[in-house]
């Protein structure tokens, strides 16, 4: 039973991006401009038309610039409009775009610009060293600590509790890297083998070099419009039609981090309001977050499209895979195509949109398409947003 | 191919590589609050301190001073055990600033006791764990029961460091 009856229609028009790279010689400002000026342009729109921006970005110590919602603003289109910024970590760039959802929703703008934008690069000695501020300063920081142990640590409770191998792990960045190399947008697509990655630099085991996406700048942007007036721009709307989102504690040493229960519960709140009863039968296309190769494992289990455990077996028979029965990560995830944080949010809501829209290129699937979900995920393994779209 | 007007280093660029070193001048005096400074109090005695919430039984370590789920004030000091199990372990070859570490630093999480492996929140720690980089690699270290290392009583000075590490019993 779907339960977003009561809300307006709210349908996606356009989206534009700048490709993702390791340092670009652009402000945050010119490549937020990039990226909206080529979604209004799909959207055959102008910025005069445009009713409300919201823009998505993560740390301001990243861009090295405070009250970067501001700063952006103009590069966004912003300027004399009501604008908001969103930030929730990691999950932020697929939160840009359930905000821009509930502002049309809600019936108080008809047609919103959302940017998200992120500059990786100027961090020194090198942007790892930004999150040291993510931690507890009392109970954690004193340890040390770098972003990669976090990760680790989850990765290897989740291999130790379903006895999944590094081997299986490492067939998802070979997967996201071969994906993309058709993403035109991307920074690291190629081929490369499992025995790649398991010979890679070890960093922190059972972390290694190829296990992990890459520092990014980079840019995103969508429009979407209320579903009274899409087809006054394009014949194939894509509708936004379920979302959700929650946030857990920040105790994350006290908890177990197996399993994801913030996905989950994100991911019921969206299903329930899209009508999804059953998410394998009913979900063609994924885009789960990926920042670690694991981590598309981890969420393709929160997000309920296998059981606790089975990812990694699915995985490996080809299920997942851009010919399979739920093609995941179809444009080359973070791994391959770079992770801008806000921005490569909104590239994989950006990206279902596409598949379902038909216009993916490349990077299309072969089998048809009418139900896509994109995912984001972040902060303390606390913060999840899931996004369900139909054509 | 899309016609790139945005401007990413050039492949010469990326060949010159030079080495920053630098560390954030970001300096902070943060405050440790009611709940951690009495934890922190307590690690000087070589106690780990939580609190309990009287509505609900939930143990909060490090401890916090109301429920999330209850949302009322947690009302009674608790000690825990300094033992528990190991709940993940890793070995960081890389320091925080990503510089390449000769000798891997392990740290995992602990789950005190009392607590029971059918928790899905429990008290629990973040540390360092006194084993090698073999029992990390081949998991043997995962479920075993560790007790913290304390620091000599006149060393410690109320900071989470005054556990050494926690290391198998």
């Amino acid at each position: 039973m779907r339960t977003n009856l009561r809300f307006r229609p709210v349908a996606v028009i356009g989206a534009g991006m700048t490709p993702f790279r390791r340092r670009m010689l652009d402000t945050p400002q010119e490549l937020a401009w990039e990226a909206s000026r080529r979604a209004l342009d799909e959207a055959g729109l102008e910025l005069r038309d445009v009713d409300c921006v919201v823009i998505g970005s993560a740390p301001d110590a990243f861009d090295g610039v405070h009250m970067k919602g501001e700063y952006l603003a103009h590069g966004a289109g912003g300027v004399r409009k009501p604008v908001s910024r969103v930030y929730v970590g990691g999950a932020t760039g697929v939160m840009t775009a359930i905000s821009a959802w509930y502002h049309v929703a809600s019936g108080l703008c008809q047609k919103v610009l959302a940017v998200a934008e992120e500059k990786m690069s100027p961090g020194r000695p090198h942007p790892q060293s930004v999150f040291r501020y993510i931690w507890d300063p009392i109970t954690e920081k004193p340890l040390n600590p770098n972003l990669i142990w976090i990760f680790a640590m989850e990765m290897h409770r989740y291999m130790n509790v379903n006895r999944v191998s590094k081997e299986d792990i490492a067939l998802v960045s070979v997967k996201n890297k071969r994906n993309a190399k058709k993403n035109q947008y991307s920074q690291l697509g190629g081929d490369i083998t499992v025995d790649d990655v398991l010979k890679s630099e070890v960093l922190v085991w059972p972390v290694q070099l190829l296990d992990v996406s890459p520092v990014s700048d980079g840019a995103a942007a969508m429009v979407l419009v209320s579903g009274d007036i899409a087809r006054r721009y394009t014949d194939t709307p894509i509708w936004v039609e379920g979302v959700g989102w929650t946030l857990d504690n920040t105790s994350w040493p006290g908890r177990e981090l197996a399993y994801p229960r913030y996905l989950e519960n994100a991911a019921r709140m969206a299903y329930k309001m899209a009508g999804i009863e059953r998410p394998q039968k009913e979900i063609d296309v994924v885009e789960p977050y990926d920042p670690f190769d694991y981590k598309e494992l981890h969420h393709l289990e929160g997000l309920l499209l296998a059981k606790k455990g089975e990812a990694p077996t699915l995985m490996r028979e080809g299920f997942f895979d851009v010919d399979g029965e739920i093609p995941s990560s179809p444009s080359g995830g973070l791994l391959g195509v770079g992770n801008p944080i806000a921005a490569a949010g909104l590239m994989k809501t950006i990206s279902i949109y596409w598949q379902l829209k038909g216009t993916a290129g490349g990077m299309q699937v072969k089998k048809s398409v009418h139900t896509g979900v994109a995912q984001a995920w972040g902060d303390l393994m606390q913060a999840s947003t899931v996004i369900v779209m139909r054509n | 191919m899309i016609s790139v007007t945005v401007h990413p280093l050039k492949e010469e660029d990326l060949k010159r590589h030079p080495v920053v070193e630098d560390k954030p001048k970001a300096r902070y005096s943060y405050t440790a609050g009611q709940a951690l400074s009495v934890f922190l109090n307590g690690l000087k005695e070589g106690k780990i301190l939580g609190r309990k919430c009287t509505k609900c039984g939930r143990i909060y370590v490090p401890p916090r001073m109301y429920c999330e789920d209850c949302f009322v004030p947690t009302s009674l000091w608790v000690e825990v055990k300094d033992e528990g199990v190991v709940m993940t372990a890793v070995a960081s070859f890389i320091s925080w600033t990503r510089e390449r570490l000769d000798h891997p630093e392990i740290v995992g999480t602990i789950r005190l006791f009392p607590s029971t492996a059918r928790d899905y929140v429990y008290p629990g720690l973040f540390h360092r764990i006194c084993c090698s980089y073999e029992d990390v690699r081949n998991m043997t270290i995962f479920g075993k029961i560790v007790k913290a290392r304390w620091k000599p009583r006149e060393e410690r000075t109320g900071s989470i460091n005054d556990i050494e590490c926690f290391e198998v019993v």
